[in-house]
């Protein structure tokens, strides 16, 4: 007997709203509105939980209230079919949003969507629709320990991610000093990367191991970026003897200057991969009580190998000893005839091709899109600056932390819609505490 | 195209509020980086503060408006040793990004839907501004003939550019002093003016609270300005913004931010009513090239870019002293 | 400061006589941590360790007031980091020191210096960016302007800033740099930012004046008044206690010698006594086989100038 588990529904259409005027299919309403009235009609509906034909449940007894400029318009309550219907006095904008408190037992709000939606009502026609992302997710039930299941596993994949992301900083870091807040937009490079790719091949013959090619096209190219920002921007800086801090001004003006770049190219709009992304019936894994889809099984496995061969080379083949002595001294590494910039080089190298990965990563758990990099840069800065600012085992460690904080944070009081909270008062607390980082040691210090 | 409109347009950002926000919030981070040499990444957390210190007394707790006013400027004060105790000991990136963490913290609380009846969610905060709007002495709003601004908007550029005085006037006088030679020696070396006897975290933690003050007065201005304050306004961008202004004028000069951000301003309205008449229907560059919400977004790249190139070659800025500039961009 | 009186006046006389040292070490034991007869600094048991090495280990040490008292070993013996000890500027594993009476544990390092005890740098710490006028004003101690309160105005600390910038151009003619007086002092060479910066420390009125390394690339014609100046300091009263590499320098004006060797205190006594004596011989060719010591200056240097190169990162690293 395998035991079924709290799924987690990723599903952009959870409820449908529509407006219109006198609709039929709203008879058994428990209030009818009156036929020419303007109305939002809400649709809640169970996408975890479906019935025998693979129709989502309808969810009753929930209430909405719809409200317009911070005035409250109206509300109403689901009938049996899931459907509620809210007449308004006019056209305009409205903020409709679920108690959540009303929910069934068992059922929580998908964590890709909010208890509120805007409804722009438009039209006075019956064929106007207007679908927002209202998502539900259902569980069996819902306690603590299968809650702490589900966000553990959520933590896990996002630690892992965000590890790469961080091993990248780190040696970036470690060999050059520079606290690089370019860094996201190097992880949205990587996921535009895929994505683009992606789009090439997915019609293609090549259609079935799309996201694949494209992810490893978008890791080379992430470690050529690397290379070019070493030789065009870093380098020539370095050599003519540019302060730390002067570099860190730049490279916030690199990312402003990429972020833009990649907006104006790709537009503001979300995007998905054409494979993995979370809407196809996924195959499930078990590992003990924790469920993998096999997207997330995928990512667990790419991270955890090249997280091992990172650690294994650095730790072992001469490029990545000489990595370590410039990290732990520059000076005394430089006098003993190790070719500094060299090493640099292949930091930025293989910084740049493991935040890329992290990207392709990235975009396969979520999706992509041109601002995701600036989101979860100030998150991969926790995660370096709580293992120990430019050491590579801290990068791991702090990733760890980092990740299940974020991810089990809500369990704990963290509200849901501002979880990046989390992280960011632990690394405030850790640099009162103990600033040097988990790993670090206190003489790195000024 | 018209050049007249787009030179019309840029002028009107040039002196209007924005211009006055951001040279309040680069005043006080010409104070961090540009005196003492503290890299404060979170200065859009200080105007948020200085701003919601306003709005949440008044609206929220029914305080009276002068108490909201004192709010505004004890709330930066607040954050700063928060922020300070932690951070002033350790190297000055760690300062970065501790404020930059903390001001996203505060965004992120601001505009929480858990806290909306504190902070009023995304949608923010208004009907506190009454009193600033009543006190307006002007019957008419005031034409220019190339530029003109309205009533309301004459009275706020008032308070604005008497407040910018001011703060201009302390900056002067403070920097002149003892005091202000101890800051621009921390910039330089801290140890030397430790082995000198000087509390060096005491005058790091005067200059973060006063940068972090006069950065809250910029947020007190635009929320009485705006008559609303809503937590989008208070990004990371609003920071680089501030830092951009900051460098283009001149760091370490009294007037450096706030001739950076007029020009600032006066660039990024510029360049936007630019490519907007240049691109899309009856523009001259072809939309395969540009777009319309393209060209909305170039003027950001351009930003950058100017980031970029102006700490790599003249990080000293338009007046600045390069002998003397903070940091070292060669 | 009655104590200084009488003591100013017993230097004096042994100033006449230096390679006797003055009269308060005459007998003093050369075993190391000797007793003192008026000891202004006395140390204990204090050790500091980076990862697993001990980079000081000193049992007992106590500096003779109103003396010169040099501290010499070869590279890697601790010298600085006991001096950065000392000073407030890192702090022991292990350990209590006190100046004049007054223990030190834990005091800031500001707060040593207001105490009495200033110190310089090994690679020179003078504010490149100001001028150096306004690096001697800086030194001044109690300046009311320096207060956040009364900065902007004037009137309540002009006129003190008169007096300051009065003593300032006193040493500053002093120190013959009277002539750099508006000069961005980055634009000084490396023997007069030494000056400068010896200057600056006694704008604080030290009673200890702590001197890492003066000689470190002073060119030849300097050395000499540099020389003079540290003698000049012990005339007026104060304690001087230096690290040095230059044998030359010790020999000419040192009352004491102070010899460290792996951390630990290992001979103690006047110049020609110590250079004499074996535990010292032994830690210096420990230490490098077949060098001199004037062969190990160079070495030093040489560090130090590649430590200088790398710039930032190793600035931070340096306080340790």
């Amino acid at each position: 007997m395998r035991k079924r588990l709290y799924r987690v529904l990723v599903a952009l259409i959870g409820a449908l709203m529509v407006l219109l005027v006198g609709s039929p299919g709203a008879a058994q309403a428990t209030e009818t509105p009156p036929p020419d009235a303007t109305a939002i009609q809400v649709t809640l509906q169970d996408e975890a939980n479906k019935d025998a034909e693979g129709n989502p449940k309808p969810i009753p007894g929930v209430t909405l209230e719809v409200s317009k400029d911070g005035e409250k318009a109206g509300e109403g309550v689901t009938d049996d079919k899931g459907v509620a219907i809210i007449v308004v006095d006019e056209l305009g904008k409205y903020t409709v949003t679920l108690d959540e408190k009303t929910l069934p037992e068992g059922t929580v709000l998908d964590e890709n969507t909010k208890g509120e939606a805007t409804v722009q009502v438009r039209f006075q026609g019956p064929n106007n629709r207007a679908i927002f992302p209202i998502g539900v997710t259902a569980g069996e039930e819902s306690n603590f320990g299968k809650d702490l299941a589900q966000n553990l596993r959520a933590g896990i994949v996002f630690s892992l991610v965000l590890c790469l992301a961080a091993l990248g900083f780190s040696l970036i870091f470690g060999t050059t000093g520079l606290s690089n807040f370019a860094h996201g937009e190097m992880l949205t490079f990587g996921a535009l990367m895929a994505w683009t790719f992606d789009q090439v091949f997915k019609t293609g013959a090549l259609a079935s191991v799309s996201v694949l090619l494209a992810g490893i096209i978008a890791v080379l190219l992430g470690g050529l970026g690397g290379f070019a920002q070493e030789k065009i921007l870093w380098g020539p800086l370095r050599r003519r003897g540019t302060g730390l801090i002067a570099m860190m001004i730049v490279s916030i003006g690199l990312a402003i200057f990429l972020r833009y770049l990649f907006q104006y190219f790709y537009g503001s709009s979300t995007r998905s991969l054409s494979q993995y992304n979370g809407q196809q019936r996924e195959q499930h894994w078990y590992y003990l009580w924790l469920s993998l889809a096999d997207r997330e099984a995928i990512i667990v496995l790419i991270s955890i190998v090249t997280i091992t061969a990172v650690c294994l080379w650095l730790a072992k083949s001469r490029m990545g000893k000489a990595m370590r002595a410039v990290s732990d001294n520059p000076a005394l590494a430089a006098s003993s005839g190790l070719r500094v910039d060299g090493v640099i080089t292949n930091a930025w190298v293989i910084g740049g091709a493991l935040t890329a990965l992290s990207g392709v990563l990235y975009a396969m758990q979520l999706q992509v899109n041109a601002f995701m990099g600036m989101r979860i840069l100030l998150v991969i800065l926790a995660a370096v600056t709580l293992g120990g600012l430019g050491t590579i085992w801290g990068a791991l460690v702090g990733s760890l932390v980092i990740g299940l904080v974020y991810e089990l944070g809500p369990l704990f009081g963290v509200p849901t819609s501002i979880k990046e909270i989390g992280p960011l008062l632990i690394m405030i607390v850790i640099l009162l505490v103990r600033p040097q980082g988990i790993l670090g040691r206190k003489e790195r210090l000024g | 195209m018209d050049i007249l409109d787009i030179l019309r347009a840029a002028l009107q950002q040039a002196l209007g509020p924005q211009a006055i926000v951001f040279a309040l919030a680069a005043i006080g981070l010409n104070i961090h980086f540009g005196y003492t040499g503290l890299l404060n990444f979170g200065q859009a957390g200080f105007v948020a503060v200085g701003a919601y210190g306003l709005a949440v007394s008044v609206v929220t707790f029914g305080a009276p408006f002068w108490l909201g006013i004192t709010m505004a400027i004890v709330a930066p004060l607040v954050l700063a040793v928060i922020l300070g105790v932690p951070t002033l000991r350790l190297r000055a990136d760690y300062l970065a990004i501790v404020t930059i963490a903390a001001a996203e913290v505060l965004r992120f609380v601001f505009g929480s839907v858990e806290m909306k009846d504190t902070f009023g969610g995304s949608n923010g905060l208004n009907g506190y501004a009454g009193p600033f709007q009543d006190a307006n002495p002007y019957s008419s709003g005031i034409d220019l003939g190339f530029i003109s601004f309205g009533r309301n908007d004459l009275w706020s550029l008032t308070v604005g550019w008497v407040l910018v005085a001011l703060c201009c006037l302390l900056v002067w006088a403070l920097m002149r002093s003892p005091w202000g030679r101890v800051l621009r020696s921390i910039r330089e070396d801290e140890d030397a003016v430790r082995s000198l006897g000087k509390n060096v975290f005491a005058y790091k933690m005067q200059a973060l609270a006063l940068g972090g003050v006069i950065g809250g007065l910029g947020g007190m201005f635009l929320a009485l300005k705006q008559a609303s304050v809503v937590p989008s306004d208070y990004s990371t961008l609003m920071t680089f913004y501030a830092f951009a202004a900051l460098l283009l004028g001149g760091a370490g000069r009294v007037m450096g931010p706030v001739i950076g951000s007029v020009l600032f301003w006066f660039l990024i309205a510029g360049l936007g009513s630019f490519f907007s008449q240049s691109a899309g229907k009856g523009g001259w560059i072809p939309t395969v090239i540009m777009t319309d919400t393209q060209a909305s977004v170039i003027r950001y790249i351009m930003l950058g870019l100017a980031i970029m190139l102006l700490m790599i070659f003249r990080p000293q800025g338009i007046i600045g002293d390069r002998r003397e500039i903070a940091i070292d961009g060669r | 400061m009655d104590a200084d009186m009488t003591d100013q006046t017993s230097t004096e006389t042994n100033a006449v006589a230096s390679k006797t040292g003055p009269a308060g070490l005459v007998g003093a034991s050369t075993e190391p941590g000797s007793k003192k007869s008026d000891p202004i600094i006395v140390a204990d048991k204090i050790t500091r360790t980076f990862g697993g090495l001990t980079a000081v280990d000193v049992d007992h040490v106590e500096i003779q007031r109103g003396a010169i008292t040099a501290l010499i070993g070869p590279n890697g013996a601790g010298k600085t980091t006991f001096f950065n000890l000392l000073t407030g500027f890192d702090q022991p594993n292990t350990g209590s020191w006190s100046l004049e009476g007054k223990s030190l544990k834990g005091v800031a390092p500001y707060k040593v210096a207001r105490l009495g005890m200033v110190r310089t740098f090994q690679l020179t710490k003078v504010l490149a960016k100001l001028t150096v006028i306004e690096n001697m004003r800086l030194g001044a101690t109690g300046q009311k302007g320096e207060r956040f309160w009364a900065a902007p105005f004037k009137f309540l600390w002009g006129k003190q800033e008169d007096e300051v910038t009065k003593k300032a151009d006193d040493l500053l003619a002093r120190f013959l740099l009277d002539k750099k007086r508006e000069d961005f002092a980055g634009s000084l060479s490396g023997g007069q930012r030494k000056l400068l910066e010896m200057a600056r420390a006694l704008m604080v009125d030290p009673e200890v004046v702590m001197l890492d390394e003066p000689m470190a690339g002073v060119n030849p014609a300097l050395k000499q008044s540099l020389l003079g100046h540290v003698k000049s300091l012990r005339d007026e009263g104060r304690t001087v206690l230096f690290v040095e590499h230059d044998m030359d320098m010790v020999r000419d004006i040192s009352d004491w010698v102070i010899v460290m060797a792996q951390g630990k205190i290992v001979a103690e006594g006047t110049a020609d006594s110590v250079m004499a004596d074996q535990r010292v011989i032994d830690a210096y060719l420990g230490a490098h086989h077949d060098t001199d010591l004037s062969e190990l200056d160079e070495e030093v240097l040489e560090a130090e100038v590649e430590a200088e190169l790398e710039g930032d990162i190793v600035q931070e690293e340096d306080s340790k």
